[in-house]
């Protein structure tokens, strides 16, 4: 076998694990703590790569700067919808949350294909990152070592606040029990609303990372999503590093698929996940509810 | 002055789902003083706590807390006129530690007691201060609820069933506290199944049946009518 296939593949997998990680991450934020399964998730990684493509394009606002902006951006349009649709359904089955981002996956990713077609649009990776490092068996572009960095220090920074400060307790206890939460003078309303701001836009800065790596195309977060709640339902809802390992981990297996197999690359975490769901139906690291 | 009247109950209708529990409930807590509410399992006790924090889905009538009106309000807008509550299954979080569990319920009013001061009252909590909160045992986890309300500075308690369950050597602990707690000029409204403990700690005793108020004994009335008050218990 050809070392350099098998390692620029599992350079891939290992970037495509960092966005699952920080996907999933999201995800489970929400989930815990508004009860949603957000596949609208997909729709905010999407507006991400393409918030950064604008900033750019019209306003010659470099990667950057985007950095700081675009996750800003993305958790206010979500609050946004937090407050005037999902904050409506609460009382409802967890089904209609999942109807519902659906629905604002499809009606956002029509809105862009209508302004923009679905062709890929290139996004150039800024000159500070580009280039790469010969490393004799393989060659390993900057970027994409960044991407993993970055992606990584994402996921640890909001392990770190959830962990270990006053607002991570909070948010801890606002999941746990949120009424009683509430009768301690909590207010959890607007701390969902929050949460859900910091959980898109942790899929915003995703799809920032991923626009100079894959096009940026009005269906690029449609495609991801679905193998990101493949990725959640095998890693579980439980714990926030255990989803981390288990993106990076099956990221990796997909990469490693791709060399051994090709044609089994694309099902292979499907694959995984029936056997987990037949084995630990809460997931590896999930807890029964 | 402010209203002498800390807590105001008229004709207060509470529902779970479908079922209708609190049948025109009434009463009124005075500024600085303990009352108990006596009844049978079943009685509404619990639900009445819950609607006076506004955890119930449906309910109706009027509750003022400390002058405002509450039967609409959020229940984090009523824990904030300063009212700390110990819900009957303790509601210790098990994703928080012991000490997190403690400084989770913000600040609601101005005489909070600090973290030493708890440890102080409750040794215990200090000792198993990283442990998950719902590895304690049933006292310690009793102590916690109600060290957690007290750091708030919350000066209306809602104690429901602090001592169920408890050895009797905690139950005195517990007791202690909240006798502390009177004495300080908090005023306390206390579910209480243990004759005892109530007749200890409250002045006067609500008698509690099928959702309603159906009798009041104050402290000197308690000898004269010990028998009424074990009998509504079913004792």
């Amino acid at each position: 076998m050809n070392a350099q296939v098998l390692f620029g593949q599992l350079l891939i997998g290992l970037i495509n694990g960092s966005f699952y990680a920080m996907m999933s991450l999201g995800l489970a934020l929400i989930f815990g703590l508004l009860g949603i399964a957000n596949i609208a998730q997909g729709a905010f990684y999407m507006m991400g790569a393409f918030f950064t493509w604008m900033l750019l394009r019209w306003f010659n606002v470099g990667y950057f700067a985007a950095l700081a902006l675009v996750p800003i951006a993305i958790g206010v349009i979500g609050m946004a919808i937090e407050r005037l649709l999902l904050a409506r359904i609460y009382k409802l089955d967890h089904m209609y949350g999942l109807l519902l981002t659906f629905g604002i996956l499809m009606l956002v990713q029509g809105l862009f294909v209508w302004l923009f077609a679905t062709a890929g649009r290139p996004y150039p990776a800024p000159a500070a990152l580009s280039g790469g490092f010969d490393l004799g068996f393989m060659f390993l572009p900057k970027y994409r070592v960044w991407v993993v960095f970055a992606s990584l220090a994402f996921c640890l920074a909001t392990w770190l606040v959830i962990e270990k400060t006053p607002l991570g307790r909070t948010l801890r206890a606002a999941t746990e029990n949120p009424m009683l939460t509430r009768a301690f003078g909590v207010n959890v309303p607007a701390l969902m609303t929050f949460g859900f701001g910091v959980g898109v836009a942790l899929a915003g800065a995703a799809g920032l990372l991923a626009a100079p790596i894959y096009s940026v195309s009005p269906i690029m977060g449609g495609d991801l999503i679905i193998v990101v709640f493949a990725v959640v339902v095998i890693g579980g809802m439980g714990s926030i590093l255990g989803s981390i390992v288990t993106s990076l981990v099956l990221g990796l297996l997909e990469g490693a698929t791709r060399v051994v197999y090709p044609q089994g690359a694309n099902m292979v975490i499907f694959v995984i996940m029936i056997a987990v769901l037949l084995v630990r139906p809460a997931g590896l690291f999930g807890r029964e509810r | 002055m402010a209203d002498p009247v800390s807590l105001s109950l008229h004709d207060v209708h509470g529902f779970y789902g479908e079922s209708h529990v609190l049948h025109g409930l009434s009463l009124d807590v005075v500024r600085g003083e303990a009352v108990s509410i006596i009844g049978r399992n079943g009685a509404g006790k619990t639900t009445m706590m819950r609607a006076i924090m506004g955890l119930l889905e449906r309910r109706s009538g009027s509750i003022i807390v400390k002058g405002v009106e509450t039967i609409v309000a959020a229940p984090e807008r009523i824990a904030r006129l300063g009212v700390g509550y110990v819900p009957e299954d303790r509601g210790i979080y098990s994703s928080l530690d012991v000490t997190e569990n403690l400084l989770l319920p913000p600040r609601v009013g101005d005489d909070c007691m600090s973290l030493v001061d708890i440890y102080r009252l409750f040794p215990n909590l200090e000792e198993r201060r990283r442990s998950q909160g719902t590895r304690l045992s049933g006292g310690e986890q009793q102590m916690l609820a109600i060290a957690r309300v007290l750091r708030t500075g919350a000066d209306l308690f809602l104690l429901d069933e602090p001592t169920e369950g408890l050895a009797p050597v905690i139950v005195q602990r517990i007791c202690a506290a909240i006798v502390g707690m009177k004495e300080k000029g908090h005023t306390i409204v206390l579910v209480e199944q243990n004759v005892d403990v109530a007749a200890h700690i409250a002045d006067r005793h609500y008698i509690m049946e099928h959702g309603r108020i159906i009798d009041l004994i104050t402290r000197s009335e308690l000898d004269a009518r010990s028998d009424r008050l074990k009998s509504a218990l079913g004792i």
